[in-house]
């Protein structure tokens, strides 16, 4: 690993990253950007090969082929709204494949990989194996968990129980003790590894746990940032600085994307991860008559209405209807209607969700507008449409100081002259608030399928 | 060698700053691209995978360990960066040369 030619061509691959990166900022160069940081990697694994600490390579060949076939498979078969637990299963790949670099790091063996001195592991080396077994660990476990929320494998909602912090303390005061005695004398066959890493798998199921539905993006976001953090740890495990760089950017970046999804709630990391919000109390009862509309009535207020905007949530996803509001967008556009998309950060079950749902119904990008710029001119807007959507415009985060979304920024559609709501029933959202969004004078509720009803409005717009 | 741990922070903390700096400004449009474009980045441990399983030594465990790490950090590396391309590659810009701030006579297609 000391082999210059090996070294730079880490170099060029740490440039391939970061330009790679900085182009997938922008929506016209983000393509070329992903192709340059995946041309970075190739130069990094075809350098590392060619090393000459490898000397055996079938068990490579054998575990490469496998897993790119299953990567591949996986990547061109998910659905677009299942891209959520793809990134989460991705993201836990990338975790226990660094857990499992810690691992190895541990042998005298692998000579060429850890530093390991005539005298065995130093306790420099020791420490950052723990790391990155624990950071793999909890991101593996952690993703697991998330995995199983997103795909409805596992209860959806935050999950907390008493005794919950006192079990979580315990977990890491243990964790503690056995790092440190495994620091001592760190050997492959120390009980207080094993040990370490089953603390590790438990802490990530407990950390991911009571985080519920409405907050997943920012558990992946976090996840993401920890598969990053993993890597790094495992790169100071056998002195990799490839691995170091990478592993940092992409732990910076994800954090970056954390505190973007905290911020558009309102809320500290702290918050989020500790609080179970899901299971939390409720604001005010809100009282009213709400004001259904008939999908007919609704398609004549469209056709005469000037600006439109939808309003996207989670429930568009569920309901698959992207395809079918695409085309009644283009149906109000042909009419001369001014037709934008407003996505609030944090709508669906991961960071830019509803873009990508969307982008795969063919809505052009310069349409979507994001939650401060639609909000400037909702004043002018004659028709909002919000689809399977309920936290993100719920007016008691504005007004009503007892619920416990208070605060969080909104998309306030009821500054819109019409607001139509789409919504299967009357239950509430996923952060279990009642809505007064639904009472208010200018909301007409449009009840049923999501996708049935936008169809229902295609069909009354063409009569 | 005593220092190498600290060129090696040196390394972490400059790569930390890079990276908030890189990112601080993606638009929303393009965060799911942009998580999963740098997660198949982290599946940079393969490299650390390959030296743990390509290494020559008696160890069996060690060699598993790695073959084990090189198979999913395989998948990571893979399937991000083909799923992100496969995202990227359905965002387009309006066809038309009216822009969304235009409200008349949109010429889509």
């Amino acid at each position: 690993m000391s082999d210059l030619p090996v070294n730079l061509a880490y170099l060029a691959a740490a440039v391939l990253f970061v330009f790679g990166l900085k182009m997938l900022g922008s929506p016209s160069a983000a393509r070329r950007g992903n192709a340059l940081s995946a041309a970075g990697m190739l130069i990094a694994v075809v350098a590392t090969l060619l090393a000459r600490d490898i000397v055996a390579f079938h068990w490579i060949a054998v575990a490469a082929v496998a897993g790119a076939v299953v990567g591949a498979l996986a990547a061109r078969l998910v659905a677009m709204t299942a891209m959520p637990e793809m990134v989460a299963l991705f993201n836990g790949s990338g975790g226990i494949a660094s857990l499992l670099v810690g691992s190895a790091a541990l042998f005298p063996a692998t000579a060429g990989v850890s530093s390991v001195d005539a005298g065995g592991i130093s306790m420099f080396t020791a420490t950052t194996i723990l790391l990155s077994v624990l950071i793999g660990g909890v991101t593996f476990s952690g993703s697991i968990v998330a995995w199983g929320k997103l795909a409805a494998v596992l209860p959806s909602g935050a999950l907390v129980f008493a005794g919950q912090r006192l079990v979580n303390g315990g977990i890491f005061a243990a964790l503690l003790v056995c790092g440190v005695f495994f620091a001592l004398a760190p050997a492959p066959d120390s009980p207080y590894f094993i040990a370490v890493l089953v603390l590790a798998l438990a802490l990530g199921v407990m950390a991911a746990v009571p985080i519920g539905g409405a907050d997943m993006p920012v558990v992946i976001s976090l996840l993401n940032s920890y598969s990053g953090l993993a890597a790094c740890a495992a790169g100071f495990a056998i002195n990799n600085n490839i691995l170091i760089v990478s592993g940092s950017l992409v732990g910076a970046a994800g954090i970056i994307l954390t505190n973007i999804m905290c911020k558009a709630m309102n809320r500290s990391l702290v918050n989020v991860l500790f609080s179970g919000f899901g299971a939390a109390k409720s604001g005010a009862k809100v009282e009213g008559e709400v004001k259904p509309i008939s999908a007919d009535d609704a398609g004549l207020i469209l056709e005469a209405a000037s600006a439109v905007t939808f309003v996207p949530g989670y429930g568009m996803a569920v309901a698959q209807a992207q395809h079918v509001v695409h085309e009644l967008g283009e149906l109000l556009e042909e009419n001369g209607c001014e037709v934008t998309y407003a996505i609030h950060p944090v709508a669906g079950r991961m960071p830019g969700h509803m873009n990508v749902l969307l982008a795969e119904a063919n809505v052009p990008y310069d349409q979507l507008v994001e939650m401060d710029d639609i909000n400037r001119r909702m004043a002018n807007v004659d028709v909002a449409v919000v689809i399977g959507a309920n936290d993100v415009v719920n007016t008691a985060a504005r007004e009503d100081d007892s619920s416990p979304i208070y605060g969080m920024p909104t998309i306030n559609v009821d500054h819109a002259r019409t607001v139509f709501v789409l919504k299967r029933s009357m239950a509430s959202g996923f952060a279990g608030v009642d809505n007064p969004l639904f009472f208010g004078a200018n909301t007409r509720m449009l009840f049923g399928d999501a996708k049935a009803s936008i169809a229902a409005l295609i069909a009354s717009l063409k009569a | 060698m005593e220092l190498l741990p600290v060129y090696l922070a040196f390394i972490l903390a400059l790569s930390i700053f890079l990276g908030f700096e890189l990112i601080s400004k993606v638009p929303a449009t393009l965060h799911t691209p942009l998580m999963s474009g740098a997660n198949a980045i982290s599946g940079i441990t393969l490299v650390g995978a390959l030296f743990a399983a390509g290494a020559e030594g008696p160890d069996w465990l060690a060699t598993a360990l790695g073959t084990t790490a090189v198979f999913f950090a395989t998948v990571n590396v893979v399937g991000g960066y083909l799923v992100t391309d496969r995202m990227l590659a359905m965002f387009r810009k309006r066809a038309g040369p009216s822009q969304s701030g235009a409200a008349s006579e949109p010429q889509d297609k």
